[in-house]
């Protein structure tokens, strides 16, 4: 190893020109990457992680500058050089994965052709050699049938396949440093865990270096050498992984690490500081609330039985795609019940089913005893059941309506099914806001206005507006920091054990799971594998696919 | 629209929500200052607006000479300094006729565009939102329309109804159909399994109210910028149909029959007769489209960055 690091940044600081005037995204960052090393970047949303690797690639956007500081790479000062001369450099020395796999390649052009692409640009391939090359490429990153999938179309493949197809044109030119920006976010633990082995090992063949930028610390611990910690658009602690997560030494990783779920936490232990006073002690389940039995939902297949097809008599040979298959489970009075799953295992169309948003095509769905499932979901709004099931959206920014205040939003409910009225809706209003912690003062402002967390916040006071006895509850932390989940989670449980709501909480993190439900039911391709106490699906699971879902997950340092 | 959502008659939050108006209303008054001082051509088009709205509200009582008053004595005079414009084979002042015809060919356009506005609109949500046979019938609608070329169905509707300003309106309407009710269809079905869509059924509200109070002001704003630009088609509409002489009857001042008559003039070498109403029409339209593109930086939250 040379004495020179591949990648080294000095004192950069980036600014934006926005309305109100310059800001600082990134503020006199160091770092640097040794040949051969992997160094993840973490932090929180607007810790200014992903501007840093712009600007090293220089592909800020026109709002965007350096405005000082110096990043050399392998010796050479990359601010001296061209446009043209970083664009030789880009795909060729350095290379960079997105977060979006999918948002990364062109839909119009099919996989093999847009690695073919990147050789012939950086004149690793003749004209002649692309498509072989571009296989082989293929081949490399584990992709089966890789002559085959030369021709496919980025809508063909899976997002775990798209991400590799993505790392096949990142590391086709044989790049000295990779950049890897959240690679895995959005994509299923087990899919996760395929991708990160297969950077890791590839990067080790070829001795390259990596710069990961996660907000998962998990995922830092377990594939990288060192550790850069941001906030705030500075760097707050450089260390090796393996020392940082033994002793942190900056309060910020400290907190940020405390508020990573991780086995042998309780959810309290995940807040900055204890609460002041003990959680209550949830009561223990009562009777049963919601009977699932043999709920099924099919849909056709696409191409098969079209109206033509249907009018000459044929086609009829295909059989309906089972989105969910024949499950059956209860939820009891002031229960949590955790169902997971990995994406298009049919959790969500469940949940959509027992909502009464998607009529089920077979099965039933007892509240109480009464089959609401009978109701056609169109018509469900008039039921009197609707307003004691409630549901929390997985995307805060999507589930609110951008033209409706806080306030408003929250209304929303009492106002349709409610009695308040005038200023005992504002009262009932601001009591609930206060529930979830919201602060008055912000009831006013617009979804936009607000933060991924207040606008959560919104989103739990709406659901729980009109004290409903079941809440489902579709990966409601998915799209926030692991700070601001750990505070939401905490408030779930308290106002679970205040209210006496039910929960249903749809996931795919086994670690949060873990933390807030009482019972878990794992889900695989429209059928439950498994179902039990949290402690003993988790603790002992029975199902060779629990165990590997368990298996998969990087284990967050303790 | 948006008030529908009060249907029941109550205010929703009394004392807050009004008072938080004013604040969003200055905010997006600060956004439109924004937009305007940094985007030079969207300026221009927003001041090129306020005249031909000025020209059409006080342009008859402003202009120098009776737009109809013939002076056979003055016939086909250059641009001078009585006759900026020039005059026209009668005698008549272009330049008053000009400003005067703004009038007209912008009510044409107004109302035409509002009226298609209401229709496509109404009609491209409802297809795009409920699907299966509304969308049918308004989709094979649309293609209907679609299927004759624009101008010659704008000509054979107003020679059927009848020549009147009422039928150019309509027959504008019509032609329009299509854009707007693809338009609404498309953001529909975008937001017909929204989560906030989805939420707004959660609590309560069945299909229609969810179409009415959810999903329509949703879409208010790219329908707005599809007004804009349709505008200026609007506009041309009404003027070729004069052009061709259906519709607006001289000796009417409008632009498109200003063209007409003017057009038989430049040969023998008088081309101010048709070059200023043609000059004045082509304004009107470019100021339509460019102040798309504006309307559409300002309402989209997206750009207030």
């Amino acid at each position: 190893m040379s004495d020179v690091n591949l990648l080294e940044v000095q004192d950069l600081s980036v600014e934006f020109a926005t309305r109100r005037g310059l800001v600082r995204a990134v503020q006199r960052v160091n770092l640097s990457v040794a040949r051969g090393e992997t160094l993840a970047v973490v932090g929180e949303s607007g810790s200014g992680k992903s501007v840093t690797s712009y600007a090293v690639m220089r592909i800020l956007d026109r709002a965007g500058r350096i405005a000082e500081g110096a990043v050399s790479f392998s010796g050479i000062a990359m601010q001296q050089l061209d446009e043209a001369a970083m664009q030789d450099l880009r795909g060729r020395e350095i290379s960079m994965i997105f977060q979006n796999p999918r948002a990364a390649l062109n839909p119009i052009r099919s996989v093999g052709q847009q690695i073919g692409d990147v050789l012939l640009r950086h004149g690793q391939a003749e004209r002649g050699t692309a498509r072989a090359k571009a296989i082989e490429a293929l081949e490399q990153v584990r992709i089966a049938r890789p002559a085959e999938r030369y021709d496919a179309y980025p809508f063909e493949l899976s997002g775990g396949m798209c991400q590799r197809v993505v790392i096949a044109i990142a590391l086709a030119c044989r790049p000295r440093l990779l950049i890897a920006d959240e690679p895995t976010t959005g994509l299923d633990v087990t899919t996760q865990k395929a991708v990160m082995d297969l950077i890791t090992e590839l990067t080790r063949a070829r001795g390259m270096s990596t710069l990961l930028i996660t907000h998962d610390l998990g995922l830092a611990a377990a594939y990288c050498d060192r550790v850069v910690v941001m906030e705030k658009g500075r760097v707050v602690e450089t260390a090796a992984a393996s020392t940082i997560f033994r002793a942190p030494a900056h309060p910020y990783t400290r907190r940020l690490m405390r508020a990573t779920p991780r086995p042998g936490a309780a959810l309290s232990d995940l807040l900055p500081e204890p609460p002041a006073t003990p959680p209550p002690a949830p009561p223990p389940p009562g009777e049963v609330l919601l009977e699932v039995a043999g709920l099924v939902k099919e849909y056709a297949r696409a191409g098969a039985g079209g109206a033509m097809a249907r009018l000459l008599g044929r086609g009829a040979g295909a059989a309906p795609f089972r989105a969910v298959d024949d499950i059956g489970f209860t939820v009891r009075r002031g229960e949590s019940v955790g169902l997971v799953g990995e994406s298009g295992c049919g959790k969500s169309t469940t949940s959509m089913m027992i909502m009464r948003l998607l009529d089920a095509t077979a099965g039933s769905i007892r509240f109480e005893g009464r089959d609401i499932g009978a109701t056609p979901a169109a018509r469900f709004a008039h039921d009197p059941v609707r307003r004691r099931i409630q549901m929390v959206f997985q995307d805060p920014t999507d589930s609110l309506n951008p033209r409706l205040q806080a306030a408003r939003a929250i209304a929303d409910p009492i106002l349709r099914m409610g009695t308040e009225r005038g200023a005992a809706l504002r009262a009932r209003v601001e009591e609930l806001a206060g529930l979830v912690g919201l602060p008055t003062e912000l009831l006013d402002r617009f979804p936009h206005q607000l933060s991924g967390g207040q606008k959560a916040r919104v989103g739990i006071a709406r659901a729980i507006a009109l004290n409903p006895e079941l809440v489902i509850l579709d990966e409601p932390t998915a799209a926030l920091d692991v700070s601001v989940q750990a505070v939401v989670l905490n408030l779930l449980q308290d106002l679970k054990a205040k209210l006496g709501m039910s929960y249903l909480f749809v996931s795919h993190d086994l670690h949060v799971v873990r933390l807030l439900c009482d019972r878990v039911i794992v889900m695989r391709a429209g059928r439950i594998v498994e179902q039990g106490d949290t402690a003993a699906v988790l603790g002992a699971p029975a199902a060779d696919y629990t165990r590997e879902l368990l298996a998969c997950l990087p284990q967050p340092p303790v | 629209m948006i008030p529908a959502a009060r249907a029941d008659g109550e205010s929703v939050l009394p004392g807050p929500a009004v008072a938080a108006a004013p604040v969003e209303r200055t905010r997006l008054f600060g956004h439109a200052r924004y937009v305007l001082t940094q985007d030079p051509v969207t300026a221009a088009s927003f001041t090129l607006f306020l005249l031909l709205l000025l020209a059409a509200l006080i342009g008859p009582s402003v202009v120098p000479y009776e737009p109809l008053a013939s002076d056979t004595a003055q016939a086909l005079q250059p641009p001078n300094a009585a006759h900026w414009f020039g005059t026209d084979q009668l005698g008549r002042d272009i330049l008053s006729r000009v400003v005067v015809a703004a009038r007209l060919d912008m009510a044409i356009a107004v109302f035409s565009v509002a009226l298609v506005f209401v229709l496509g609109g109404v009609a491209g949500v409802a297809a795009g939102f409920f699907g299966g046979w509304t969308d049918r019938i308004v989709g094979r609608l649309a293609d209907t329309i679609m299927a004759f070329p624009l101008f010659v169905l704008a000509l054979g509707i107003v020679a059927a109804l009848g020549n009147s300003v009422t039928n150019i309106v309509l027959a504008t309407a019509i032609v329009n159909f299509p854009l707007y009710a693809r338009v609404a269809r498309a953001e529909a079905l975008v937001r017909r399994n929204a989560g906030y869509v989805q939420a707004a059924r959660l609590t309560g509200n069945g299909e229609l109210r969810v179409v009415l109070t959810t999903v329509l002001p949703n879409i208010l704003p790219i329908m707005a910028v599809q007004m804009s630009l349709t505008m200026g088609y609007a506009i041309l509409n009404a003027a070729g149909l004069s052009f061709v002489g259906l519709g607006v009857r001289p000796p009417t001042p409008e632009w498109g029959i200003m063209v007409a008559e003017g057009a038989a003039t430049i040969m023998s070498g008088e081309w101010w007769v048709a070059l200023f109403p043609g000059l004045a029409l082509m304004l009107a339209v470019f100021c339509f489209n460019l102040l798309g593109d504006g309307l559409r930086d300002i309402v989209d939250p997206q750009r207030r960055t």
